[in-house]
């Protein structure tokens, strides 16, 4: 049996509500995929340590709160630190088209706006990861 | 250095990546438990069960913080269910442990169900090998919490709480089938809320009732979102744990945790080869075929691919 896709879903900074990440999550979980959710207010060492303990392929951050330029590289920082610079990292949520170039040179795979089709990011993981489901 | 050497010496990392190759269950997770297991055996494991809802991941969160506080430290096992449908899972235990993710001495992993019924992961027996391995003095294994099928958790575990929570509907139905006997402590949670005290004593006539047992499990009322009585929890834990060291019930328990890991394996082992000649001789699904048009009893077709596994 192939080992299902495992993704961590985690909410940086101090957003107040977290229904677009619950929707994905459940997305993912419907499309086979092993999702672990956090919840609010996690800092970005608890999302890469979550990450390391968690074996995940794939971190989906969602920020509404605009601080996405600082939290997104530090989250980026540390997963390399430990030795998890090979996670896919998305982010979702209010993110300025201005700054989407940025969050892509640090190393974000993709930036996922309000209209995105939940259908549109299983897609793009699936289509990702195909081929180096032997990671070790 | 090998993985489970690395393990050994503290990395997380490594720790992470060979849990998910034993949760694959294929020969190099065999592999790996073949070198981890003689290394194992040191951590103390606490089986937590109840049902849905009634604060195990928020219970399993304030006994971690306790533990801690005593200088020891601990490694978590959260099950959740796998979907039969889809084969996903949402894996939600964690966000009342997060406190924990960043303390060296914590490690958390939740795993997913994966198909395997009973209220556990097929690996996690393997999962709490390697945890021991790292070095975790307490391993706490949260089940899905299904309610009444949860007894895997004797197993793994050398002493299993069980929670129950006022306000569940009819307290009889706690105490149905199963929990009761797999209990060592129990732990009425929520102990703020209205009806707690008449569940703890009902609890308590029930396990008066129980018989002459050698240990009379002892239940405490706990308020896990406060950390009421949590100190005291621990203590009953760590009181059923000496009892059983003492009295001999310890070995016992290894002995049937021995058989029961290999019974397991084996049948696995057994279905899988069983599963393969009769597909590999195209029996398999001439059989099953007959099976569903009646043709066959499904005890004949059986025997039929167990004779396969004699010879050859």
């Amino acid at each position: 049996m192939r080992r299902p896709v495992r993704v961590l879903i985690a909410k940086p900074g101090l957003d107040s509500h977290d229904r677009g990440a619950k929707v994905v999550a459940r997305a993912l979980r419907d499309a086979g995929m092993e999702v672990i959710y956090t919840g609010l207010h996690q800092t970005p060492e608890q999302i890469a340590e979550t990450a390391v303990q968690e074996d995940v392929d794939v971190v989906g951050l969602s920020i509404l709160s605009g601080a996405h330029n600082t939290l997104v590289p530090r989250v980026l920082d540390l997963l390399r630190q430990k030795g998890r610079g090979d996670v896919l990292v998305l982010v979702g949520g209010i993110i300025p088209e201005e700054d989407v170039p940025f969050l892509q040179e640090q190393g974000v795979a993709a930036v996922f706006g309000p209209g995105t089709s939940t259908e549109d990011i299983v897609r793009f993981i699936t289509g990702r990861l195909r081929g180096q489901e032997c990671r070790s | 250095m090998s993985l489970i050497d690395e393990i050994r010496h503290g990395n997380r990392r490594v720790l992470a990546r060979a849990i998910s190759i034993v949760e694959e269950g294929g020969e190099e997770g065999r592999q790996l438990i073949k070198e981890a297991f003689p290394h194992s055996g040191q951590a103390f494991v606490v089986g937590v069960t109840g049902a849905p809802g009634a604060g195990k991941s928020t219970l399993v969160g304030a006994l971690t913080g306790h533990c801690r506080g005593q200088g020891l430290t601990v490694g978590v096992v959260a099950v959740d269910p796998t979907s039969p449908f889809t084969g996903g899972a949402l894996l939600g235990d964690r966000l009342r442990m997060q406190e924990h993710a960043l303390d060296e001495g914590v490690f958390i992993r939740s795993l997913a169900t994966r198909g395997s019924l009973g209220g556990l992961s097929r690996a996690t027996g393997d999962v709490v090998c390697l945890l021991d391995v790292a070095g975790f003095d307490v391993i706490f294994v949260e089940t899905v919490g299904a309610g009444q099928a949860e007894v895997d958790i004797m197993r793994y575990a050398h002493t299993t709480l069980v929670l129950v929570t006022p306000g569940m509907g009819d307290e009889v139905q706690v105490f149905k089938a199963g929990i009761m006997e797999i209990g060592d402590v129990f732990a009425v949670n929520k102990a703020d809320q209205e009806g707690a005290d008449r569940l703890a004593r009902e609890l308590e006539a029930m396990l008066d009732l129980a018989g002459q047992r050698a240990w009379r499990p002892p239940v405490v009322l706990t308020v896990a979102r406060e950390g009421t009585g949590v100190a005291e929890l621990w203590r009953a834990l760590v009181g059923h744990r000496d009892f059983a060291r003492r009295s001999g019930l310890w070995e016992e328990k290894l002995r049937a945790r021995a058989e029961a890991e290999v019974r397991g394996i084996l049948t696995a082992r057994l279905l899988e080869e069983a599963w393969r000649r009769g597909g590999e001789r195209g029996l398999l699904p001439r059989l099953l075929e007959e099976v569903a048009g009646r043709r066959v009893d499904p005890y004949t077709a059986a025997a039929l691919l167990a004779d396969g596994l004699w010879g050859g």
